[in-house]
């Protein structure tokens, strides 16, 4: 094996100084805080695993937890079949196209918090347009007040608010496909369903595992637009975790419960993440075989 | 100076043992590098991927063993809730276990 110089490292420290400062000595006063219960800064007692068990048989956690995971699953279930669908509609050239992506792109240039309140106008029955218009149909729509309705302007909004990241991922990943593949199609007289099937969405694949994960992570970690839309009600009917976690931290001031909570959330993030990470590389070296064999 | 941080010991035991184990794993490292292996895991592994892997796990066992140690007291007729020493010791056997053959 051919000797690395290790000195490359040293040039990183202050990076690991920075990041030390800004994030390690923070997570680690986190992991403190999750053992005692602070009364006051003078005040504190040592309780042990106790926020842990607490936290994790509170029924309210459970409860966004469940939240949490099927809203994500929601997005996913809606937007990446939508994503796709709009980018094959697309077209592909021309200015046609230009505007097109555009037109597209211009609801990720929105602060999470204007999406928020651009759908509390939109839903509302009085003047919003979406509101009114469902009132005029004569269904009994009201955002705030019925959980189901809740969660379908949430939903919406987010579908709304991202099916564009999902599309334009896939737009990229069908320009990528080489027009040969195309031409071998029409050759053997295969349909549109087939084409679809066997070339697109196979050469789709690493686009698609990328938007399937950054729209779970994203998800997961929602906090702005249903907290600007529904402030998690009606009841806690959309509180989902990072709201219910700065409720408990903020609001209650619970340092404790909040800090051994932070832990667990954390703990889900980073097994998502691992996943993630080593999802992505395989789907990159499949890649490579698939262009070895082809 | 780490008064206002309230510093409590245990966690300090957590932290030093968090420190000793990146410093034995370096030292490890290049003493004799890892090589990338297949083991039961789906993944090939590194030795750091699989301390990364078996310190995951033994958190999650941790975390359910907490979540369900209650309703323990009613499955297995104890008197009190089982001890958190006993989820760690599994926890840290997994973690072996992860180590060695994962």
């Amino acid at each position: 094996m051919k000797p690395v110089n290790q000195k490359a490292w040293l040039l990183i420290l202050p990076v690991v100084l920075c990041v030390a400062f800004s994030a390690i000595l923070p997570l680690m006063t986190v992991v403190n805080y999750s053992v005692q219960d602070i009364i006051s800064p003078e005040r504190r007692v040592f309780v042990g695993t106790e926020w842990f068990k607490s936290v994790m048989r509170d029924e309210d956690l459970q409860g966004a937890l469940l939240r949490q995971m099927t809203f994500s699953l929601a997005v996913l279930l809606v937007e990446i079949p939508l994503g796709i669908a709009l980018a094959l509609s697309m077209p592909a050239k021309g200015w046609k196209s230009s505007a097109v992506l555009v037109l597209v792109a211009i609801s990720l240039l929105i602060p999470w918090n204007v999406v928020g309140t651009i759908w509390q106008i939109f839903g509302r029955v009085d003047i919003g347009l979406m509101g009114a218009a469902l009132a005029a149909l004569g269904f009994d729509y009201s955002y705030t007040g019925n959980a189901s309705d809740a969660w379908f302007t949430v939903l919406l909004m987010d579908v709304w608010h991202w099916t564009p990241l999902v599309a334009l991922l896939c737009f990229a990943g069908l320009r990528a496909i080489p027009d040969a593949y195309y031409q071998a199609a029409s050759i053997d007289g295969a349909s549109k369903f087939a084409v679809f099937r066997y070339i697109q969405l196979p050469k789709l694949r690493g686009v698609l595992m990328i938007a399937v994960l950054l729209r779970f992570m994203d998800s997961f970690m929602i906090y702005t637009e249903p907290f600007v839309l529904t402030g998690g009600g009606p009841g806690n009917a959309t509180t989902f975790l990072s709201q219910y976690l700065t409720q408990k931290a903020v609001g209650q001031f619970d340092l404790g419960p909040a800090a051994a909570f932070s832990l667990i959330y954390f703990l889900i993030i980073l097994l998502l993440c691992f996943i993630l990470y080593n999802w992505m590389q395989r789907v990159g070296t499949a890649d490579k075989t698939g262009a070895g064999h082809g | 100076m780490f008064e206002w941080m309230a510093w409590t010991l245990p966690v300090a035991v957590f932290f030093c043992a968090i420190v000793a184990m990146l410093v034995a794993m370096t030292v490890w490292e290049l003493k004799s590098p890892t090589v990338l292996r297949r083991g039961f895991l789906p993944i090939a592994t590194t030795r750091g991927d699989r301390l990364f892997i078996g310190l995951l796990a033994a958190a999650y066992v941790n975390l359910a063993f907490v979540a369900v140690s209650e309703r323990m007291v009613g499955w297995f007729g104890l008197e009190e809730e089982p001890s958190i020493w006993l989820s760690f010791f599994a926890s840290m056997a997994l973690l072996a276990l992860i180590m060695r053959k994962g």
